[in-house]
């Protein structure tokens, strides 16, 4: 007799929801003293918890062990997600949330959790199928922390100011297009830019001039992590100082913040070339700049991007920091000040979620240029024939 | 067809006028943190034009060491050298010779027909001419058709092969060989010292070659420098004279093996004494 292995996740999946069926799924409303809704009284979230249970059933004993099955507990998922929120907002449930609730909340985390994790290991050789799943694991990773976020949020009634749920901040992000798109031209367009291209280019021609002077090689780095360790809130103010309000002393912090990390990364990357490969420069006599061109500073290309990756977070958190010592009336930072001050606290999230969006654009082109760039390296390189 | 292995002393004959390589009383002592290393004492050695010179002995005993020095790669300490009549240094900056090290030591970032041009391009020949002289390396070696991989994706024969085509490629007179073959298996290395060979008898070069296989040093070598260590010395130079057009076949005649008896019983009494 062959031993019937269970599918915990899916067991778990289903006995939530058949209590999810059972519990109340709302606390009493303090004024009439009953119950806010019950299960029977909402069609949808009915449905939902019953087939949560069919299939979570189901797929105890058939398990989850091909992409189809993963496809459908997802789709049950969904469906759940999709009535629960309808629940919540539609049928006043929202700051009344009980054990009934929660449970089907569980029983959604369980599907969720067993069909992601089986198209995490899903291999293909065809490499459409494969990126499409490589892309869907975080897509639905991230989407179902969104959902978890909101209902938590409304199932408890957090209040806005502590935490607004992701659909209020959402709405608010679109109903404000024109502001930032104002304070995003003015922070990311104009300091950000601006300061990283001059602190990243500077620190780079720096550091081959600097490869060149023994002492200062060795001298520099400790200088470096000194000057890394420089608090920016005592740097900003100075440089608002000398350089006003506007946009250039935002670029000057970003200058300060990225120079030390790109030229500390530029001059290790320099002397990364091997001792074998400078021999062999030599015996074909190649000249200093020769040498720098055709093997220094293709060698040093990880290391550069290694920098210019770390600089493209540290320039854009340098920039929102430093608008909050003296800025015009635009800037995400600025934002962020003014309204915490005006209790908006869904305008702070939407320039938060900006900032999140644009910060990863950015250091996604870094990141892309860097593999079309140093494709070689080991760290990349796919074997075809 | 007849084969003759003349076998006679040469450690004592006097500098020929077409020396290639002309060295006196060399030695080189590295000063490291636990004392000085004695690599080379007091070696004399002639290479002539068309020479295939083989550099024989236990790992250690300074082979690497006495290549590098005819490269201009380290400085001696003691003793004269001349590379076609200059000193090291300016038969470097010349180009003099092409340079095969033990690992390939090709860029990963080129592809193996612009690391075989890398000589050229620093010589600064127009890009057409570049290409041609690359090809015909590429040939030579018998990796045509492999110009536009990367090194990471030939195996280790291929890149050792890639890196010979990129010594060849500016047509040095001189190549300096360092166990170019020493990762390879046994048949590979076979076919490449056949190839080697013939494109030795073919273009008149003039070779220094090291390893620590007697076959391949007897079945290579116009002259065979055997060396022992600490301090690396020479201790025997062998002249054999087998036909330049010679077949893998020569490693099972009487002379062959006569020759190579003589350079174990050199790199035997090099040990006997060392230890
Ligand atoms: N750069 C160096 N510094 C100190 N010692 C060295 C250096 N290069 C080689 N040696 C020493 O010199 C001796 C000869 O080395 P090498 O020429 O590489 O020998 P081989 O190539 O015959 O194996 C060895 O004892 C080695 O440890
Ligand atoms: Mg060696």
């Amino acid at each position: 007799m062959t031993k019937i292995k269970l599918d915990k996740f899916c067991l778990v999946a289903a006995i939530a929801a058949l209590l999810a069926l059972i519990f109340p799924l709302t606390g009493i409303d303090p004024d009439s003293g009953k119950q806010i809704a019950f299960v029977s009284d909402i069609p949808g979230i009915a449905v939902a918890m019953a087939l949560s249970v069919i299939t979570g059933a189901a797929f105890t004993w058939l398990g989850v062990g091909r992409i189809q099955y993963a496809a459908i507990i997802l789709a049950v998922a969904v469906f759940g997600c999709w009535q629960a929120v309808g629940a919540l907002y539609n049928h006043g449930i929202a700051g009344h949330a009980a054990t009934g609730f929660w449970l089907f909340i569980l029983s959604l985390w369980a599907f969720v959790w067993r069909g992601i994790d089986v198209v995490a290991r899903y291999r293909s050789l065809e490499t459409a199928k494969q990126q499409s799943a490589n892309i869907l694991v975080p897509i639905a990773f991230g989407i179902w922390l969104l959902f978890l976020w909101e209902v938590i949020v409304a199932g408890f009634g957090v209040p806005q100011v502590l935490l607004p749920a992701p659909s209020a901040i959402g709405l608010r992000f679109i109903s404000s297009t024109d502001i930032l798109a104002a304070d995003f031209h003015q922070t990311f367009i104009k300091a950000v830019i601006s300061g990283y291209v001059i602190g990243c280019g500077s620190a780079f021609i720096v550091a081959i001039a600097v490869d060149r002077v023994p002492f200062l090689k060795r001298g520099l780095l400790p200088l470096g992590n000194m000057v890394s360790a420089l608090p920016i809130i005592g740097v900003a103010p100075i440089m608002v100082m000398w350089f006003g309000f506007d946009w250039q002393s935002k670029a000057a912090v970003i200058v300060i913040m990225t120079f030390f990390p790109m030229l500390v990364n530029t001059v290790t990357g320099l002397n990364a070339a091997g001792a074998l490969e400078k021999d062999l420069m030599a015996t074909y006599a190649s000249g200093y700049w020769s040498t720098l061109f055709r093997l220094r500073l293709p060698a040093a290309m990880p290391f550069v991007f290694n920098a210019l990756k770390i600089n493209s977070t540290l320039a854009l958190i340098g920039a929102i920091v430093a608008e909050f010592f003296g800025t015009p009336i635009v800037g995400m930072g600025f934002r962020i000040s003014t309204e915490v001050g005006r209790m908006n606290v869904d305008m702070v999230w939407a320039e938060i979620a900006l900032a999140a969006l644009a910060g990863t654009a950015f250091y996604g082109a870094v990141a892309y240029v860097e593999r079309k760039a140093t494709s070689w390296h080991p760290s990349f390189r796919v074997r075809r024939h | 067809m007849t084969l003759k292995a003349v076998v006679n002393n040469v450690a004592q004959m006097p500098a020929s006028a077409d020396a290639v390589v002309d060295i006196q009383k060399l030695s080189l002592t590295f000063q490291t943190a636990d004392g000085p290393v004695y690599a080379l004492s007091d070696v004399d050695l002639t290479i002539e034009r068309g020479d295939f010179v083989s550099f024989i002995g236990p790992s250690g005993c300074g082979k690497t060491t006495l290549l590098r020095v005819i490269a201009d790669l380290e400085k001696a300490t003691g003793g004269d050298i001349s590379i076609n009549g200059v000193s090291p240094q300016e038969a470097r900056e010349n180009r003099a010779y092409g340079y095969v090290f033990q690992a390939p030591a090709l860029l990963p970032w080129r592809s193996i027909e612009r690391n075989v041009t890398l000589p050229l391009e620093i010589m600064e020949i127009p890009r057409e001419e570049r290409i041609k002289r690359g090809h015909e390396a590429l040939k030579l070696v018998e990796l045509n058709g492999f110009e536009k991989k990367f090194p990471w994706q030939l195996s280790g024969g291929m890149q050792q092969r890639a890196s010979i085509a990129r010594a060849l490629s500016f047509d040095a007179d001189l190549l300096l060989m360092d166990e170019p073959f020493g990762a390879l298996d046994e048949i590979v290395r076979d076919h490449l010292n056949e190839q080697l060979l013939k494109l030795w008898a073919r273009t008149n070069k003039t070779v220094a070659f090291v390893t620590h296989s007697i076959p391949e040093a007897v079945y290579l070598s116009t002259k065979i420098v055997v060396m022992s260590p600490r301090p690396g010395r020479i201790i025997d130079v062998i002249k054999t004279d087998f036909p330049k057009d010679r077949g893998l076949d020569i490693r099972e005649t009487p002379e062959f093996l006569e020759v190579a008896h003589r350079v174990r019983e050199g790199l035997r009494a090099g040990h006997s004494y060392d230890e």
